[in-house]
């Protein structure tokens, strides 16, 4: 039951519109048995979806990027759980300076962040290494894990931790019994969104990436200037895939409003 | 009780790992970056050293460059006034909105934001191509083939499309903080409808409507895919430069002056923004 | 050497000492109130108990052992918070068994004594709830159970009732009395509700500012408040500001604005200023012209089990209380008698200045 009327729905709608077609077009196209980029207007066809299959470039970044953000979102979920309860619960000195740190890669531009990884890695030899790629990854993805865990643990009833210490647990038992199931949605919701943001991720990666770790986005980019055809709908195809599984998964887990404006 | 919590290891030793991990990828690359941009650049062997202001001047001067800033500024911000006028209406529209039809539309508004900026601005490319649907309508209304990519409006649109959710999410959260009574005692005051929205919800969204804007332009200014995939080769915006010169021209120290100019223009931004904005509404709304 | 004992227990905040020289003794199986209004420390001093605050200066003495700087969680101590804490990923079974796993209890026996805990609060059929599947009263007793499994040797309650409505906290008051005496642990409760400490309690110490005013036990404490604060605090009272006029033997003629009244003397001197105050529930109102002091009934408030009455006089308003016993009630704009017992007058030396709204007091 809306209180709108009829002209704010009619604008409603078409923002809604604009937001879908691109995603919508990619979609499609990725199904045309054309040779070139085309709706599918004579039929469905897997062949494009097979061309990607069968490009080794492809593939390999796709398993690149995968691993990539598994490891990341796994690794950033690790640093971020004790980092999250160290700012939130203790006063001290820092406190204010580390939580703006671990903010930090939201408001530094991804290019910028790029091109000084980049550099780094030029001087400690790391380019090409998939072990750096990884740390830098998980660095970009950490602050989305961070504000969910920060939520998570500031609204937490410390009452009910000092309820299973009295019981005669150990700081680990409360911890592992308590603290952690307690704030397991911000856990795995921030998984969640660390991992779509790392395997979206195209600007950083393009200059950190060498041949043989590049990942997804970046092929699909070097692609697609060079020519555009319908394979680049099927591998978009994908990703919008994967992306709709982890939105809905996300969804469930967390609820996805709460994930991207916050708890109010 | 509000007593302290059973006692743990020290926070410093907690947050340890992370703040290892940022201060060598964050803070350090950053430091080398500044410095870079202060060092000499040969061209013949490709070596940087020394200290020099030229890539600064450089920039800061030369109308290459300055004109590049200029269509990147205007892109920004044309983009973020296109954000506003569509994303505060659409914002206002959703809140309004009874569930289940919020809760499926935000998602539906929001959820494009997780998906690679790649596949945003490829089906851009498509929608707007010489084979796409928009072309196909126009021959069919009698218009004729337009070109629509690779022109400073194709970029425009993509941003919107990308930025957009950028814009909503803190409209949204200003809008869930509004009291509701508040809009209705207006209207019992004698307010009509554009009055009340004006006058008493415009207000206090405002900080979000900031908000929102710096966001997406601090964004837009910084965009680099959308630009590169829907821009053409000839519609440079200030990412284009760097990253000519990171990976063409291996002008480095030059890239690096780009880049610490764009990061200070961000954070010069968004530190007005805190400073000046927040501390006005913080203490008319609390 | 009583079970429980704390000695001149201190805790100091920098410059603020929120608790001093707090001494207490309690009884085995004793049931003893923390009264006092927000700040006075009675919470600090339970949380002291429990080990989660520790004492700047003085001892905790439990069963003889010396438990001043023991962790928290080997004190053993059965504790129901404000807010009940429960477990909220946990059955209400888990929840109640999760003292036995940490003292680690076989599965089997764990299993029959939070069976009889559950029985003991009357929630055998929710043992597979979830505590947001429960109402507030419920989640109380969860919480109980869960504290008293453990067969603690003292149970410790924070402010338990406080997020109950009105008519539940009524009943749960003595359900807790009950189950208590039935398990026969020593009890510490901290509450800033006189009505609760006062029916449930064997003996209520009343704290302010940080300090012990008054041990005893809640008749007394309310017939014989030691100070003007805790005769506040505790209960209505009217004050009757007058000035001694003579000392015959063992009485005293006290003259209440030029009416003379006769009170016990005990040590009072000629010419000194008293306020005598009386409770509510201690006045009598018989036929005009009888009684002690005249009065004319100025309003009448109709509370339930109670009347009660605003009585204009020479003193200014008195409040007074008759119960509810079928007989008619007096109508407004009657004159009446004022009387009562002089014994229980209590004379306080000196004046008194007018006592604050009781409502007002903050919680």
């Amino acid at each position: 039951m809306t209180r709108n009327g009829p002209l704010a729905l009619i604008f409603h709608t078409l923002v809604v519109l604009f937001m879908l077609a691109p995603l919508v077009i990619v979609c499609l196209v990725a199904f045309t048995p054309e040779n070139t980029l085309s709706l599918p207007t004579r039929g469905f066809s897997l062949r494009w979806f097979q061309a990607v299959f069968h490009h080794p470039d492809f593939v390999q970044s796709f398993w690149n990027s995968l691993w990539l953000a598994l490891l990341s979102a796994t690794l950033a979920v690790a640093l971020a759980v004790p980092a999250a309860l160290a700012i939130t619960r203790w006063e001290f000195r820092g406190r204010g300076f580390l939580n703006t740190l671990f903010l930090s890669p939201l408001i530094i531009p991804h290019l910028v962040l790029g091109v000084a990884m980049l550099r780094l890695f030029a001087l400690v030899g790391a380019t090409g290494s998939f072990g750096w790629l990884v740390a830098a990854h998980i660095v970009i993805v950490t602050p989305y894990v961070m504000r969910l865990l920060i939520a998570a643990i500031t609204g937490f009833d410390r009452s009910v931790e000092q309820a299973a210490y009295s019981l005669g647990a150990s700081e680990a038992t409360v911890f592992r019994r308590v603290t952690l199931p307690m704030i397991l949605p911000g856990v795995t919701g921030g998984w969640l969104i660390a991992f779509i943001n790392s395997f979206d991720e195209l600007t950083m990666s393009i200059f950190i990436t060498s041949p043989s770790t590049v990942t997804l986005p970046v092929r699909m980019y070097m692609y697609a200037t060079e020519s555009i055809d319908p394979m680049m709908a099927a591998v978009s195809a994908i990703i919008v895939g994967i992306t709709a599984v982890a939105v809905l998964l996300l969804d469930r887990v967390y609820g996805l409003d709460r994930i991207l404006v916050g708890q109010h | 009780m509000s007593a302290a919590a059973p006692r743990f290891p020290t926070p410093l030793i907690l947050s340890a790992p992370a703040a290892l991990l940022f201060a060598a990828l964050i803070l350090t690359p950053l430091v080398l970056t500044a410095l870079l941009s202060f060092n000499e650049f040969e061209h013949a062997t490709g070596r940087t050293h020394g200290f020099t202001l030229d890539h600064y001047l450089a920039v800061l001067t030369d109308s290459y460059y300055l004109e590049i800033f200029l269509r990147t500024f205007r892109v920004a911000a044309l983009a973020t006034a296109i954000c506003v006028v569509i994303g505060v209406p659409e914002a206002y529209i959703l809140s309004r909105m009874g569930n289940p039809w919020r809760s499926v539309f935000l998602l539906v508004v929001l959820a494009p934001l997780l998906v690679s900026v790649v596949v945003r601005a490829f089906g851009w490319s498509m929608l707007l191509g010489p084979e796409g649907p928009i072309n196909a309508a126009l021959v069919a209304l009698g218009f004729g083939r337009m070109r629509l990519l690779y022109s400073e409006g194709t970029v425009i649109v993509a941003l919107v499309h990308v930025m957009l959710p950028f814009m909503v999410i803190p409209v949204w959260t200003s809008l869930q903080k509004l009291d509701p009574a508040v809009e209705q005692a207006a209207l019992s005051f004698g307010a009509s409808r554009g009055t009340a929205i004006l006058r008493v919800v415009a207000p206090q969204i405002l900080p979000g409507i900031l908000s929102g804007s710096l966001i997406v332009f601090g964004l837009s200014a910084s965009a680099f895919a959308i630009p590169g995939l829907l821009g053409g080769r000839r519609l440079k915006m200030v990412a284009t430069i760097v990253y000519d010169q990171y990976l063409s021209d291996l002008n480095w120290p030059m890239g690096a002056a780009v880049a610490v100019l764009l990061l200070a223009a961000n954070l010069i931004v968004m530190l007005t923004y805190h400073r000046v904005v927040e501390g006005h509404y913080r203490r008319r709304l609390g | 050497m009583s079970f429980l004992e704390l000695r001149d227990i201190t805790k100091r905040y920098g410059t603020l000492n929120a608790v001093s020289d707090v001494t207490l003794s309690v009884e085995k199986g004793e049931f003893v109130s923390l009264l006092g209004p927000s700040g006075c420390g009675k919470t600090t001093t339970l949380q002291m108990i429990a080990g989660f605050v520790e004492a700047t200066s003085g001892s905790i003495r439990l069963d003889g052992r010396d438990i001043t700087h023991a962790k928290a969680n080997t004190r053993g101590l059965g504790i129901v918070f404000q807010s009940y804490a429960l477990f909220p990923h946990m059955t209400v079974f888990d929840n109640v068994s999760f003292g036995l796993e940490m003292q680690r209890v076989p599965k089997a026996e764990r299993k029959d004594r939070v069976d009889e805990a559950l029985g003991l609060v009357h929630l055998s059929p929710y043992a597979g709830r979830y505590p947001r599947e429960l109402s507030g009263g419920q989640r109380q007793r969860v919480a109980l159970a869960r504290a008293l499994v453990i067969r603690p040797p003292v149970l410790l309650l924070d402010e338990p009732l406080s997020n109950l409505d009105a008519k539940l906290r009524e009943a749960m008051q003595f359900e807790l009395r009950d189950i208590q005496r039935k398990v026969g642990t020593t009890t510490v409760m901290v509450t800033h509700d006189q009505a609760e400490a006062f029916s449930i309690s064997d003996r209520v110490v009343v704290m302010e500012a940080g300090r012990i005013t008054q041990i005893d036990q809640p008749y007394r404490i309310y017939e014989h408040p030691e100070t003007e604060f805790i005769s506040r605090f505790v209960g209505k009272t009217n004050l009757l500001p007058g000035t001694v006029q003579a000392i015959n033997g063992p009485a005293a003629s006290v003259s209440l604005a030029g009416i003379p009244v006769e009170i016990n003397a005990g040590g009072l001197v000629s010419g000194e200023t008293v306020t005598l105050c009386v409770r509510p529930e201690k006045l009598r109102l018989i036929a005009a012209g009888q009684g002690r002091l005249p009065g004319r009934v100025a309003e009448r408030y109709f509370l339930g089990s109670q009347w009660l009455y605003h009585i204009d006089g020479p003193l200014g308003t008195l409040m007074a209380v008759t119960p509810n016993d079928g007989s008619a009630p007096l109508e407004t704009g009657v004159p009446v008698g004022v009387d009562w017992n002089p014994s229980v007058v209590r004379v306080h030396r000196g004046r008194l200045a007018e006592a604050p709204d009781p409502t007002l007091e903050a919680h």
